[in-house]
């Protein structure tokens, strides 16, 4: 459930962005245990299929091409059952602000034939810039919602299985396990700091107030991170891990398996092939 | 043999030294309880009897075997060790990092290699042992406080040590849920395991222990039957492990004098 908090009630605001993120990273495991077209697929046959797929969006070089396999993923993505307004909030709109950030000079930097004029000022769009930038947008579009549909389709701990079968470095693996570990640890901690400060505080904080507060969290927020992750590295070893992943669940492909990933190959190729 | 031996250990975090000169021998079969106050060292203790943590000074030897970190490289030694003695920290949260309860439960018996039939069938046993069978699909980290110390127990007492290692089974538990995990520690094993338990309930000692070690700043400084280190009041209040508080005898009469819940 959404609260609904005041403008410029800083502490209120940021536990509510908190839980938010609490609530992303369990809700990525529980869609990754829903049905859907993707759900039930070998976690191996997702990770070679969605990884072309990526390859085939990078190495295209017609727009058409990069907008067709977009399309494909936001299909992937609807037949999965991931919805489109979480993807636009989690995925869509952050990459679109990040890149745009570097795709929006070359709009105006890359020499060519001159397409429009930025009302009020002597800034000429060309079409070369807005070939690059577009390219650019798509692309990265088109990679994060794929691989994104990987995480929200496929169980953490099978994907980075996975990784170790296609002889991903051990201390790669290792790290992207504590990763999302320690990710979760600090959202926690963080929830519970600011909750915690929360119930003390009366009344909204200036502004100054409210970047000493930031500021203090932050640094106490990072040691005690530190410290927990520590101890559950530790957890981990005293119960025999040694850096390996270990799956109940052993991969089998069934014939749906073989299907999907005929069907990836299929499509990676002619995306490649339709591209060049 | 001794199950564990340490000679002269000392360990220190930076400028603080939680460990100094400390010297004791644990026996096989044998149910010990740490004792001390926050701070005393038992925590860092039991780190180092798990070779999780090792001593800048000193050594600490498991059934003769020195515990290092060179050991710890092999693979078979790490393997037959960690088979062997099982930790449950303190704080259960550090414990839990698996998408579901039955995971958790299933983490220690994958990393050890032993079959998926097995696997699954103990961590099955274990989850109706601990009353948390109908917690198997939950997420671990949203249990109740009763809960998580279940299933942080569950996913260590699953592989059967032979050798239990305890860091304040009942911390932060209320009361229903601390009696539950004390009659599970009794139960467990049967008497024929070893179990030791880091400590400042002195309520349970004895009924987890049959010897108890005092720390205090790093070293021992009394061991002995549970009884006797209870009676001696000098040296609980020496020890930080008891204190004077008001409260209300049934004769109504309110006063403050040291003692033991």
């Amino acid at each position: 459930m959404r609260l609904l908090v005041p403008r410029g009630r800083f502490l209120e605001r940021t536990v509510e962005g908190l839980h938010a993120g609490l609530e992303m990273a369990l809700d990525a495991e529980n869609s990754a245990a829903a049905g859907g077209l993707l759900q039930p697929l070998d976690a191996r046959v997702k990770v070679v299929g969605l990884f072309s797929l990526i390859l085939a969006a990078a190495l295209a070089k017609r727009l058409w091409v990069i907008a067709a396999i977009f399309a494909l993923a936001c299909a992937l993505a609807a037949l999965s059952h991931v919805s489109f307004r979480v993807l636009a909030a989690r995925v869509w709109i952050g990459a679109l602000a990040f890149t745009g950030a570097i795709a929006v000079p070359s709009l105006f930097l890359t020499p060519g034939d001159a397409l429009c004029h930025v009302p009020g000022l002597r800034w000429t769009i060309t079409a070369q810039g807005f070939a690059t930038a577009s390219y650019l947008l798509l692309r990265v579009e088109t990679a994060a919602t794929l691989a994104v549909l990987l995480v929200f389709t496929t169980r953490w701990m099978q994907v980075l299985k996975a990784l170790r079968i296609f002889h991903v470095p051990l201390v790669l693996v290792a790290v992207l396990g504590m990763a999302s570990r320690y990710i979760l640890l600090l959202l926690e901690s963080a929830h519970e700091m600011f909750e915690s400060r929360k119930s003390r505080a009366v009344g909204a904080l200036a502004g100054a107030a409210r970047r000493r507060v930031a500021v203090a969290s932050a640094g106490v927020l990072l040691g005690r991170t530190l410290e927990l992750s520590g101890d559950v590295y530790l957890a981990m070893q005293a119960r025999g891990f040694r850096g390996e992943v270990h799956l109940l669940d052993d991969f089998t492909m069934k014939r749906l398996d073989w299907v999907a990933l005929a069907g990836f190959a299929a499509l990676a190729t002619a995306g490649v092939w339709a591209g060049r | 043999m001794m199950l564990f031996e340490t000679a002269r250990l000392t360990y220190r975090y930076d400028r603080l030294t939680a460990l100094e000169d400390l010297s004791l021998a644990i026996a096989e079969g044998s149910r010990v309880a740490l004792v001390g106050a926050n701070g005393s060292g038992k925590s860092t203790l039991l780190r180092i009897l798990d070779g999780l943590y090792f001593a800048q000074a000193g050594t600490v030897r498991f059934r003769g075997e020195e515990l290092t970190e060179a050991r710890f490289a092999d693979d078979a030694f790490a393997f037959s060790f960690r088979r062997q003695v099982g930790l449950v920290f303190q704080n259960p949260d550090v414990q839990l990092f698996n998408p579901t309860v039955f995971d958790e439960v299933a983490f220690g018996p994958l990393q050890l290699d032993w079959s998926k039939s097995e696997v699954r069938e103990r961590v099955g046993a274990a989850l109706d042992r601990f009353g948390i069978a109908h917690l198997r699909d939950r997420v671990p980290h949203r249990l109740s406080g009763g809960e998580k110390k279940r299933v942080a127990l569950a996913s260590v007492l699953v592989l059967d040590p032979a050798v239990l290692l305890l860091d304040e089974p009942t911390a932060a538990l209320d009361p229903r849920s601390q009696s539950q995990v004390i009659d599970l520690l009794v139960e467990w094993g049967g008497g024929a395991k070893s179990v030791i338990t880091a400590t400042h309930n002195l309520a349970d000692i004895e009924d987890i222990a049959d010897r108890c070690l005092v720390l205090d700043g790093g070293r021992v400084v009394a061991d002995g039957p549970p009884a006797e280190i209870l009676r001696d009041r000098d040296l609980l209040e020496r020890t930080n492990l008891v204190h004077a508080h008001r409260h209300k005898h049934r004769s109504g009469e309110l006063h403050s004098h040291p003692h033991v819940h």
